[in-house]
């Protein structure tokens, strides 16, 4: 067998021919992988756990089914998973110390998916506290680095799996988007991430913050990469009653580059102030070049964009309020004494890390007696009409293009003191996972300060084909993706 | 709006939250903020609007009644931090 290529510019697309191939085996490659995790991770802390004995194993039952023929999509290749997803038999926390010792029983849905695919797990990755936050900053278990700038902010929650992809610590990862939470970090790392629509991929494994808003995203380096992933963990599953029983499409048969006639809306109320220049300039160019590849862009309106942060704000933290009721340390976690079983539950819960505390304090107050229609009611007839909107919308264009985040990666520190100063990295995000929509962030530039830039393409219900065509023709008209973080280049 | 500190007690009560005097300060103050943004809901008119509870709609999702595999007792016990002839043990609820 001949030696490993480059690490840096490897795609899962090529690793799949390359291993069908047999010109590296799945243990070599997985080798190279552990080593880089050993090598970065102490400086990036992507990884909460990293499964070194069990990929090896996955590496050579990998190798295996390749020399029998096996073919499935990610067969030998090294993936992260977010530890907010349930992995049997591997620790998950989901970046809390209420969940601190938590051996999962069964495995996640799309944990499932990747063994079947062939997937070897390397670890799981870090992840804001109950995936609450836009910047990893607030998981329990430290904070996740930037690779592009170590004193900066992935972006989150999944900022562990973005920094995973971006450094070359794995070849794929899986993340869950609430928010915004996989196309954010996304955005700030310099890969692609896509949360498909809502009930495309099963939620079975994934643990609860915001049930009717979570869905489970993939992160790739590439456009095909990212595909390739979501293509294996979508699904019907009748475990997730949310679960949308209608067929997977060929992902990467969409990917024809083809955006001739392709209706892009630009909507006027994400170009606001606040954007940083370089976003905006960089945002508005990326547009130009799919013009230029045969796009129809023309301007719209999604008027209730403004109300989509206090909605999302007022609907998050009620539905996490009632699905983080169940952490009281009696079937799971840590548990805390007390003179008395609520007592011991509330000590328990002191646990928890202060932003999951704000929210659950936020969203029992707004589902209480004599508040509930005030607030909760309130914010989910708001939502129907923003879900309204892009529905009005996609009437007339076919994707919708702005910028991932007002901004590039801000600094560690820089946002933690003012809650709402944070939210505000979600703006653009937060109204994809209100509506019946889908999204995805690519890299499309970068700042003064080598910041990476995020272009979102947002599609209608199960569009997913469509915005990942229009992204991978952008993107094959570009050299962006092809960038390396300085700090991964050193290997 | 502001939210008064009993209301915050209160509020953590019912979230079975033990909060110190300063969290509750805390959070009286940054609770306050988010829901003062968010009162910019009222100048909506949603006399005519249905609430939405789910992104995608499904209705009235079923299956089989029909038995099949569940969790094993142990496989269920094994993360309690307290268990006793396969069930969870916790200290009681109602007094004698």
């Amino acid at each position: 067998m001949n030696a490993l290529p480059d690490i840096n510019k490897l795609t899962i697309t090529e690793a799949r021919k390359g291993l069908q191939r047999g010109d590296f085996s799945s243990i070599a490659l997985t080798r190279a992988f552990l080593e880089r995790i050993d090598s970065l991770d102490e400086r990036l802390h992507a990884f909460l756990t990293v499964v070194d004995e069990l990929a090896v194993k996955q590496a050579a039952e990998a190798d295996d089914r390749l020399a029998a023929g096996d073919e499935t999509p990610l067969l030998g290749i090294p993936v992260a998973v977010k530890d907010i997803i349930i992995t049997e038999g591997v620790p998950t926390t989901a970046g809390s110390k209420i969940l601190e010792g938590f051996i999962p029983p069964y495995n996640a849905f799309v944990a499932d998916k990747l063994q079947e695919a062939g997937a070897v797990l390397l670890g799981k990755t870090n992840t804001d506290e109950f995936a609450m936050g836009s910047s990893t900053e607030n998981s329990a278990y430290g904070v996740t680095h930037n690779p592009w700038d170590l004193n900066r902010v992935p972006g989150g929650s999944s900022g562990g799996s973005a920094v995973a992809v971006s450094a070359g610590l794995a070849m794929g990862a899986l993340g869950t988007d609430t928010g915004g939470s996989v196309r954010q970090p996304a955005s700030f790392c310099g890969v692609v991430g896509i949360r498909p629509t809502y009930g495309r991929v099963s939620r079975w494994g994934a643990i609860a913050f915001g049930s009717s808003l979570d869905q489970i995203g993939t992160f790739g380096r590439t456009v095909s990469d990212c595909a390739t992933m979501l293509q294996v963990i979508a699904g019907y599953d009748p475990r997730d009653s949310t679960s949308l029983d209608v067929p997977v499409p060929d992902y990467l048969a969409a990917l024809t580059g083809d955006v001739r006639g392709l209706r892009i809306g630009v909507p006027q109320e994400y170009f606001i102030e606040g954007i940083e220049p370089a976003v905006e300039s960089a945002v508005r160019e990326a547009i130009a070049v799919l013009e230029a590849q045969g796009a129809e862009v023309r301007p719209i309106s999604l008027p209730h964009t403004r109300y989509a942060l206090p909605v999302y704000y007022l609907l998050a933290p009620a539905e996490a309020s009632a699905n983080l009721a169940r952490y009281d340390g009696i079937r799971y976690g840590p548990r805390v004494a007390g003179e008395d079983v609520i007592d011991s539950v509330k000590n328990t819960r002191a646990l928890f890390g202060p932003e999951v505390k704000r929210r659950i304090m936020l969203g029992t107050y707004a589902l209480s007696a004599g508040y509930h229609d005030e607030y909760y009611g309130r914010a989910s007839k708001v939502r129907t009409l923003i879900k309204e909107d892009f529905l009005k919308a996609f009437q007339e264009v076919d994707v919708l293009a702005c910028p991932t985040s007002p901004t590039t990666a801000f600094e560690i520190g820089e946002r933690t003191a003012d809650p709402l100063s944070m939210y505000l990295a979600d703006i653009f995000t937060l109204s994809v996972n209100l509506s019946a929509s889908c999204g995805l962030s690519l890299p499309c530039g970068f700042d003064e300060q080598r910041l990476p830039i995020g272009l979102q393409l947002i599609g209608n219900t199960l569009q997913e084909e469509t915005i990942l065509n229009a992204a991978f023709a952008y993107e094959q008209a570009t050299e962006w993706h092809k960038q390396v973080p300085p700090l991964a280049e050193s290997l | 709006m502001s939210l008064t500190r009993q209301e915050v007690q209160k509020i953590a009560h019912l979230a079975r939250l033990a909060l110190t005097e300063e969290q509750l300060a805390e959070y009286q103050v940054q609770l306050s903020a988010v829901l003062d943004y968010a009162e910019m809901l009222n100048e909506l008119d949603l006399s005519d609007v249905e609430p939405t509870a789910h992104a995608v709609s499904r209705q009235n999702v079923m299956r089989a009644d029909e038995i099949a595999a569940s969790l094993p007792t142990t496989e269920a016990l094994a993360n309690a931090q307290q268990h006793q002839q396969d069930q969870f043990f916790i200290q009681s609820v109602l007094s004698d």
